[in-house]
């Protein structure tokens, strides 16, 4: 067995609208290795939810497709399962997180219920077991007395006991993966670290590589090994996360560094990058980053740079790196 | 829920005071003079004087909504001026056939609207979301008494399928249990009974199910639409649960919330007398009953037939309201 879990491959998911075709992910490469975690970095309409709905193959359809490229988890292309296979994979295999607690759970059915319908549809085992793992699994996320919890409602709950039902959901199946999307971003930062650390534990005791979808780069320096920065449908640099601190290759990637206030400097007025993200549905000639990039030259509005691997594990797409896309 | 429930009984009571005041208002201001329609127009005015001092009419007019409300409390609406007989026993024998009506027409309206609206949702901008819709607002624009009589000249007198009118084939009536010819035939076994019954029903209760489907049809759909781009889809979706799971156990239940308050009022509605199709198929239930009342200046027994129904209505939706807690547990009554 490899130590690749996952293999993305030039993956490209387009939305067709009416007002024209919107290339959400367009042309994504990355991979995981097993019980690794990996950051996925970028702003929001960089692409990197619809390229975790893309590997969960849930992309709302119509409009969303995936038109090119492949994933590979266990060496087995998830874009040519047949439905029925692919759903047992989702939740039993791979599993997700999402970004709102609060909207994420069946406000008609009990918790402990919805845990256990996961373990039911999965492992055959019968309503009394899977309720019986599903008291387990809450105890497991350090939610208090969770034999009775498990037959409260969510809207009984607080946001973060919420995440803690979610992740206790996700991992009933001890998934080989796990697509966190912006777990924490909708709960107090007390929470936020709670559910992390949560994360972190669960993941040395199952196993689980996980995939963590943020715009929050102290969570990436909390959380991740690896991190993949996303612009514009396309990852633009990917490195070790001591790396990406260290030494950020990609402007872009310097940019959202800069962007981080610090405690210790005192400034007039904090960095922020110029620009806002461009329309997807009229992206510029070159390189998507480049009327944004404060060192932007002229070869760099005309023609876009490739990912290209500058030193081993670390790959970077901008015309003005040593060795990149050069 | 106790509490809760006691409290909604307790509101009943102005609600049906109120109905009770305006009723006895428009029929004692609008009616002719009931000793005319009892006596005819040849009596006498010694005759009619006397049978006006004897129904009371002489009296102000508070006293007699006061002698009115005292005999309702102790369930005397009075007596029908055409048969003499007790009101409420004249309401009560007609009764079992609009609630079985009514009964009927629902669940049709609920079965079909229910599935129409949910294929609707799931496959919308579909031929099949665009016909039913064009079906849902034909349902809703057509009379009912249009396509009552369209029903009885295709299946009954050229098809010759379906009984005109009526409940039953005349000495086919079941053993009285509850007064439902349907469930008295199945309590009893009696199957050629139900057959008869089941022929007589079937097309009066699908021309009132027509508007009720076509409402519960639309209703359906757009909460339906609405629910399926709700989180909780996309986590079930996530579980790697089945689409048929997903939209008939995860998203059905959170649609069919609203769908339930259509339902309780279309039931109450109907249970009131289906008055166009109870007058078209001659089904004698109080609907019919009121009709005759009304043409015959009964006003007692239109008063009680309007108070009755009223208070099925009410109490309908008391049950509606009850009915909301099972289904969505955010709803805590106190």
């Amino acid at each position: 067995m490899s130590d690749v879990l996952l293999k993305v491959d030039n993956l490209k998911t387009h939305f067709f609208l009416d007002e024209g075709v919107v290339p959400a992910v367009d042309g994504v490469s990355f991979h995981l290795n097993r019980g690794e975690t990996l950051a996925v970095v970028g702003e929001s309409g960089s692409g990197k939810s619809i390229t975790s709905l893309s590997i969960m193959r849930l992309i709302p359809s119509p409009p969303g497709r995936i038109v090119g490229g492949s994933i590979y988890f266990n060496g087995q292309d998830l874009l040519k399962l047949p439905e029925k296979e692919m759903r047992r994979i989702r939740g039993n295999k791979i599993s997700m997180i999402f970004q709102e607690p609060m909207t994420s759970l069946n406000p008609v059915y009990r918790v402990g219920d919805q845990i256990a319908e996961a373990l039911i549809n999965h492992q055959g085992v019968n309503k009394k077991e899977a309720m019986e793992k599903a008291v387990e699994m809450l105890r497991l996320t350090g939610i208090p007395s969770p034999e009775k919890r498990a037959y409260e409602f969510p809207h009984q709950m607080s946001g973060g006991m919420r995440q803690r039902v979610m992740i206790a959901m996700a991992l009933s199946c001890r998934p080989e993966l796990l697509i966190a999307d912006e777990p924490t971003t909708a709960l107090d930062v007390t929470i936020q670290a709670q559910i992390l650390e949560l994360m972190q534990e669960l993941q040395e005791k199952f196993g689980t590589a996980i995939i963590m979808i943020t715009h929050d780069l102290a969570v990436v320096a909390e959380m991740a090994d690896r991190a993949a920065v996303m612009y514009c449908g396309k990852v633009v640099e990917e490195a070790t996360v001591e790396e990406l601190f260290e030494k950020p290759l990609h402007p872009y990637t310097r940019g959202l560094l800069a962007s981080i206030p610090r405690v210790e400097e005192e400034v007039d007025k904090l960095y922020m990058i110029e620009g806002t993200v461009p329309n997807l549905m009229h992206l510029p000639a070159g390189c998507a980053f480049a009327p944004r990039c404060p060192e932007a030259e002229s070869r760099c509005h005309r023609a876009r740079p490739e990912l290209v691997e500058v030193s081993p594990g670390r790959k970077v797409s901008c015309w003005l790196v040593e060795g990149g896309a050069g | 829920m106790l509490r809760y429930f006691l409290k909604r009984l307790l509101m009943l009571i102005p609600v049906l005071l109120g109905v009770s005041l305006f009723v006895f208002l428009v029929l004692h201001l609008l009616t002719p003079d009931p000793a005319l329609v009892v006596l005819g127009q040849h009596a006498t005015a010694e005759q009619a004087e006397a049978l006006r001092e004897s129904l009371g009419l002489n009296d102000p007019l508070y006293v007699q909504f006061g002698r009115f409300l005292w005999d309702l409390l102790h369930g005397d609406f009075g007596r029908s001026l055409m048969t003499h007989a007790p009101v409420l026993e004249e309401i009560l024998a007609r009764f079992p056939a609009t609630v079985e009506l009514a009964l009927a027409a629902i669940i049709i309206a609920t079965v079909v609207g229910v599935t129409v609206g949910v294929i609707s949702a799931v496959k919308q901008y579909s031929i099949f979301d665009y016909l039913s819709m064009i079906g849902a607002l034909l349902g809703v624009s057509m009379p009912i008494f249009w396509l009552g009589l369209m029903m009885i000249i295709v299946f009954s007198l050229t098809l010759h399928l379906l009984p005109v009118n009526g409940r039953i084939d005349i000495g086919m009536e079941p053993a009285h249990i509850t007064g439902l010819y349907v469930v008295d035939s199945i309590l009893t076994g009696n199957w050629e009974s139900l057959k008869s019954a089941l022929k007589h029903l079937v097309m009066p209760a699908t021309a009132l199910a027509s508007y009720s489907t076509a409402i519960i049809a639309r209703m359906t759909r757009s909460t339906m639409l609405e629910v399926i781009r709700q989180d909780y889809i996309r986590t079930a979706r996530a579980k790697g649960l089945k689409e048929k799971v997903v939209i008939y156990k995860h998203a059905l239940r959170n649609a069919l919330i609203p769908v339930v308050t259509v339902i309780g009022l279309q039931l109450g509605v109907l249970m009131g007398g289906a008055v166009l199709t109870e007058t078209v198929f001659s089904w004698p239930g109080i609907g019919s009953r009121m009709v005759d009342a009304i043409l015959a200046s009964d006003y007692p027994l239109v008063q009680g037939t309007v108070i009755f129904t009223a208070t099925v209505f009410v109490v309908v939706n008391l049950i509606v309201d009850l009915l909301y807690a099972w289904l969505d547990p955010r709803i805590k009554y106190s």
